[in-house]
């Protein structure tokens, strides 16, 4: 079996031994539809349970699932006139990351988004998706073309991390995120950021400051690798599923700290199951989120992406825990 | 935004200067980490606490640092009572939060308000990296938007000292959402004309590194101080090689273009002193 991920087995291995009852009914005389259609109830059974009760490190398998659609997936599903344009304007092309202009039902917008690869050559050339500082200033400078000619902008977010190089230091990794997440913070055309794979720390946020903020439910968004995690609290890897529950990485544990717009649901068995259908759900999202953004002017949207970022954290007070205690 | 109305009272004993300090133990004397030149306490306070022998920049706290920089009196603390909550419920969280409270005298791991610096009025933020290691959770990232926030309100530059191992892993995605949340109040403060200065001590780095810190209209750095995005032996089992000695120190900073300046800490408050005088007309040239 190709990249099944260990909980979803035993749904896999039902699906294929109703698939091979149906080849031997079909190629005999022997009525097996009573058999089949027994089976494939219990099949939508089992889905149902495998799929509604996945652990937080289910979905950091799914995430990170091989098949898993990636940013360019998304675009040739989502938008129609796709140009892919290039580089930094100041030292090279980073394809870790890609962008360009597109219509999304009809009408301009930049799009921009961490690409991995499909193997291991186009990996090692992407880079496992993973940025140098050229990749953020890419994306900076088609994010302010997209301000100078009015366009909203869609932001696909799936990265492990910035890559931790010599090199990326040397040219200002940490001077190239921060400086997206500022003028993000200043354009005056609505952004949209999705993730749809794995939202991997500082690298991930790059590209991710803006009105709306969506995570497709098997994707995570996480300070830390649980692996990392992991290491720093028990100095044990070994223990990331533990770290991957204590985290709160999944989409629906940012729903709930209120760091998230929605999660958009996938379907049993992940995105990569049915890209298309899972293409139809995003679009769904964009256009509303669209609809709702294009009627504030833009001190409004400026104004109103202050107050969703300028909540988000958990604070008290010294004297309401004295108080508590009393 | 709410502001908490004692907010501007210290209502919790402090401790004073004589708080214990990892590499300049508590007593009488001090060894210099650096090149164990053994010093009376009294002799390094004079000098900023830099090592009159070999230039080691010991760490200061951020009420040594805002005492040897703010004209007497003239310090004014924010948001004292603000406190960490446990966001994600992580076993003895508060208990290491408390345990760091009691031994700085710190209800977080930044300190911010206003005062003057050679009689020019400025908001300004001190992390202190002897509070969990300077890292940023929902406490040390709220401080620094209101302090930057209030600066905007009230027309003030703002300066930020940073110290600061990266994000709170224990408040899990909300530390990281401080990046942008730091960062969008920036933008806000920077498009109203104001003046920031960003001054990287050590050590500055992870998320820290890669919002705020590196996001000044001036970006200065103590010499020798440690900056950077990813972390030395993560980069070195990344790419297989040993790194040079001072990679991702002020001065690799400085020679890769990252820096205006590396300032000794003896120039610190002339150096402050000059641009805040320089911006004080708001730039015009009248
Ligand atoms: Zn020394």
């Amino acid at each position: 079996m190709k990249n099944v991920l260990p909980f979803e087995k035993p749904v896999v291995e039902l699906r294929e031994k109703i698939a091979e009852l149906k080849k031997i009914s079909g190629d005999s005389e022997v009525d097996l539809s009573e058999e089949i259609s027994r089976l494939e109830n219990r099949l939508e059974q089992l889905e149902n349970e495998v799929y509604e009760n996945m652990t937080p490190w289910d979905r950091v398998q799914m995430a990170r699932h091989a098949e898993r659609p990636t940013t360019l997936d998304y675009i040739e599903r989502l938008f129609t006139d796709f140009l892919e344009l290039h580089g930094d304007r100041y030292y090279s092309d980073d394809e870790a990351i890609v962008g360009g202009i597109a219509k999304f039902e009809g009408k301009p917008v930049t799009v921009v988004g961490h690409q991995r690869g499909k193997d291991t050559k186009e990996n090692i050339r992407r880079n496992f998706g993973m940025p140098h500082p050229e990749g953020y200033r890419k994306a900076l400078r088609l994010m302010n073309q997209a301000e100078k000619f009015n366009r909203p902008i869609i932001s696909f977010i799936d990265t492990k991390g910035a890559y931790p190089g010599k090199a990326a230091e040397e040219r200002g990794q940490s001077e190239a995120i921060a400086k997206n997440l500022m003028e993000m913070a200043g354009l005056t055309v609505p952004i949209i950021c999705i993730v749809i794979g794995e939202g991997g720390s500082g690298g991930a946020l790059g590209i991710s400051v803006g009105d709306k903020l969506y995570m497709l439910e098997n994707s995570t968004y996480s300070v830390i690798s649980p692996e990392g995690a992991a290491a720093l609290l028990w100095k044990d890897s070994n223990l990331a599923r533990k770290a991957a529950e204590s985290m709160k990485i999944t989409s629906y544990d940012l729903q709930e700290l209120e760091v998230i717009d929605g999660v958009i649901e996938e379907v049993h068995g992940g995105a990569h199951r049915d890209i298309e259908g899972q293409a139809a759900k995003i679009k769904e999202v964009i256009k509303s989120s669209l609809e709702e953004l294009n009627q504030l002017s833009e001190s409004e949207l400026l104004e109103k992406r202050w107050q969703k970022y300028q909540q988000i954290g958990s604070t008290t007070s010294v004297l309401k825990r004295e108080e508590s205690e009393e | 935004m709410l502001r908490d109305i004692f907010s501007k009272k210290r209502k919790y004993a402090t401790i004073s200067k004589q708080a214990e300090r990892e590499d300049v133990p508590e007593g009488l004397m001090v060894k210099c980490p650096s090149c164990r030149k053994i010093y009376y306490r009294k002799e390094l306070e004079k000098n900023k606490l830099v090592c009159p022998n070999c230039d080691h920049h010991h760490t200061m706290s951020a009420k040594e640092r805002i005492d040897s920089l703010m004209d007497e009196g003239t310090f004014e603390e924010w948001d004292v009572q603000l406190t960490s909550d446990n966001p994600l419920e992580f076993p003895d969280y508060i208990e290491k939060v408390e345990k760091d409270q009691r031994k700085t005298g710190m209800n977080e791991a930044v300190m911010t308000g206003k005062g003057n610096i050679n009689g020019f009025e400025t908001a300004i933020a001190v992390m202190d990296s002897r509070f969990r290691m300077g890292s940023m959770g929902s406490v040390v990232g709220e401080k620094i938007t209101r302090a930057i926030e209030t600066a905007r309100e009230e027309q003030l530059p703002i300066i930020i000292f940073t110290a600061s191992g990266g994000a709170r892993m224990q408040e899990g995605v909300l530390s990281l959402m401080q990046m942008s949340k730091t960062s969008v109040a920036l933008e806000r403060f920077s498009r109203s004309g104001g003046l920031f200065i960003s001054y990287m001590t050590h050590p500055t780095t992870g998320g820290v590194s890669a919002s705020f810190a590196s996001l000044g209209d001036f970006n200065f750095a103590e010499p020798k101080a440690l900056i950077g995005f990813a972390g030395r032996r993560i980069i070195e089992q990344t790419i297989r090689e040993k790194l040079p000695d001072d990679f991702q120190t002020a001065e690799f900073l400085y020679n890769h273009g990252q820096l205006d300046r590396v300032v000794h800490r003896h120039e610190m408050k002339s150096t402050l002193t000059t641009v805040l005088d320089i911006h004080q007309s708001g730039g015009d040239a009248s």
